[in-house]
């Protein structure tokens, strides 16, 4: 089976967002960077599919971005991804911009499945699986926590509001992952070790220009601490009198 | 002629979901402001209640029918409402972002060659040309954007734009049979979960943390919610040791909420859970640990043992409740 992961490079989740002088970015430096939590749930089940059809099975992993993204790249290949490809740009593009330039390198592949995580922990656009599913013919899922393959179907339950949506696709599929899919592998020393002989190939991304555009950046208003109520259950009663007749939420 | 709007709204099993009508409502606006003629389109089989979306402001609908609808379909209800879109030379489309606006919109806009705004929280408009507001970085950030090409689509944050009814005259429904031919990926079934309230639409949700000690402990979450009539919610340390479900988990890499009100039992407040629910109108804190980040927020705190003041905050809400 011919099977693609695509990553992408995101700021920690333990990061504090400070906007940067152009009002138009975040603060880069001092800002560590990771692996997109979800593409860590869409590599390890890109790994289980190649593990469990065997053969000539390859999981190749897919990044649009700077040179920095090898690391993301890098990180997938410890996992156990067989070779890598960085989609260069400097530029930030939006969410089509970066199915496009996936679409374009990956339309040659001829791929059964691709894996994305269901969003970038960034943008949070959620956008990018589907756009490269439409631009490539593919079907898709997103959101997905559980799937399986049975003959040419894939089966995916996806999470919606108050459940979970099981889908029937066709393959060649796009699918996004959801946390709860599986428990992604730690890198062993001896997959670190492996994934530095393993090549990343650099390729071009086409010019691109976006289809919105970034005013500002600003960050929410800070909210006001309140009042401590008191330290035990004496402060019961009036938590309860303040959510009545004050807050009246209950 | 002005150019068009379209509220793309959305059913489930034959429903319009209530969030339709707040993009009815944004969409009324955003008519009006920005002089545009407006009208919703709905996909699916029958709808029952079609006629409802009079009285929030639009009174022209165009229903895409088939009985291959009924159920969502991301290839087949892209592909038609984009056939109809083309037919119709409508440039703005909006959508909630709901699990289901979510998927549908960027199939729409990949395959119309489109611009896509996704989770606004604000529109404005007083420039002449719109403005969106929306969270980024799990809502760590806003970040204010314009389409920059005519072709639009938009998703609205859902419980933002408030959609209120008034008595309107029953819309003009125009029913068009629709036969799509692209139905690879289809929806078969539904598997309700057994928690009685989404987090993801929850008015009122209570959370636990680390500080409840251990899943056992959780029955006093739940019974809270219960007497609450709202949702179970958890933070990502304890759905990571499995004490919880990853869809209670609230935060970032969980679920961005905006309820009424948020109560936070044994949650210190780790940058990525405070990023999903510093939006709640209000905050109660209740933990032991006087410097914990979470009261830093909240507006109302208890610095005390969740053990005993989460019982006792049950029993004083079921009094007042009966």
């Amino acid at each position: 089976m011919n099977i693609a992961v695509c990553v992408s490079h995101v700021p920690d989740t333990a990061t504090k967002i400070k906007i940067s002088s152009d009002n138009k970015s975040i603060e880069k430096t001092g800002v560590t960077y990771i692996i997109n939590p979800y593409d860590e749930f869409a590599v390890e089940e890109s790994l289980k599919w190649k593990e469990k059809s065997g053969g000539d099975s390859k999981v190749t992993v897919f990044s649009v971005g700077s040179d920095a993204s090898k690391e993301t790249i890098k990180k997938a290949l410890a996992m156990g991804a067989d070779e890598g490809v960085l989609i260069k740009t400097e530029n930030d593009f939006d969410s089509v911009g970066i199915a496009k330039a996936l679409s374009e390198e990956l339309k040659s592949h001829n791929f059964n499945i691709i894996f994305c995580g269901k969003q970038s922990v960034d943008f949070d656009d959620s956008a990018v699986p589907q756009m490269l599913a439409e631009f490539l013919g593919y079907s898709c899922a997103t959101v997905v926590v559980d799937l399986k393959l049975e003959e040419n179907k894939v089966t995916a339950e996806r999470e919606i509001e108050g459940g979970r949506e099981v889908v029937e696709l066709e393959l060649p599929a796009v699918i996004a992952a959801q946390k709860g899919l599986n428990e992604p592998r730690y890198a062993s020393l001896k997959g670190i070790m492996a994934a530095k002989k393993k090549t990343i190939a650099d390729k071009p991304a086409a010019a691109y220009e976006n289809q919105t555009e970034i005013l500002k950046m600003h960050t929410p208003p800070a909210k006001q601490p309140g009042r401590i109520l008191g330290t035990d259950i004496s402060a019961v009663t009036e938590l309860v009198r303040l959510l009545r007749e004050e807050a009246r939420v209950i | 002629m002005p150019n068009k709007i379209l509220a793309v709204l959305e059913q489930r099993e034959g429903k319009l979901k209530r969030y339709a009508f707040e993009v009815v409502a944004a969409t009324v606006k955003l008519a009006e402001e920005l002089k545009l003629e407006k009208e919703a389109v709905v996909v699916g089989n029958e709808i029952e209640n079609i006629n409802e979306i009079g009285n929030y402001g639009i009174n022209k609908v165009v229903h895409l029918k088939s009985d291959k609808l009924a159920n969502y379909s991301s290839t087949a209800y892209s592909e038609v409402i984009a056939n109809y879109v083309n037919e119709t030379n409508a440039d703005f489309l909006m959508l909630a972002n709901t699990a289901l606006g979510k998927d549908l919109a960027p199939y729409l806009a990949a395959k119309l060659n489109a611009g896509l705004i996704v989770d606004a929280v604000n529109l404005d408009t007083s420039s002449g040309e719109l403005i969106v507001t929306r969270p980024v970085y799990a809502g760590k950030a806003l970040m204010d954007v314009k389409f920059k090409i005519s072709k639009k689509i938009l998703t609205i944050r859902p419980n933002i734009f408030k959609a209120t009814s008034s008595n309107g005259s029953a819309p003009e429904v125009t029913v068009k049979e629709v036969s799509p031919s692209n139905l690879k990926s289809r929806v078969t079934s539904f598997k309700k979960s057994e928690g009685k309230i989404d987090v993801a639409e929850a008015d009122i949700i209570v959370s636990g943390g680390r500080g409840m000690k251990g899943p056992e402990n959780f029955h006093l979450i739940e019974k809270l919610a219960e007497a609450l009539g709202g949702a179970v919610g958890a933070s990502r340390a304890v759905v990571d040791a499995g004490w919880r479900p990853h869809r209670e988990q609230v935060g970032q890499t969980g679920k961005t909420v905006s309820p009424s009100l948020y109560v936070a039992c044994g949650i210190s407040g780790a940058i990525q859970h405070l990023a999903g629910m510093s939006s709640a109108k209000y905050i109660v804190a209740i933990n032991k640990d006087k410097d914990a980040p979470i009261f830093n927020i909240a507006d109302y705190g208890i610095t005390g043992d969740v053990f005993e003041i989460i019982p006792a905050l049950t029993e004083e809400i079921k009094k007042i409740k009966s």
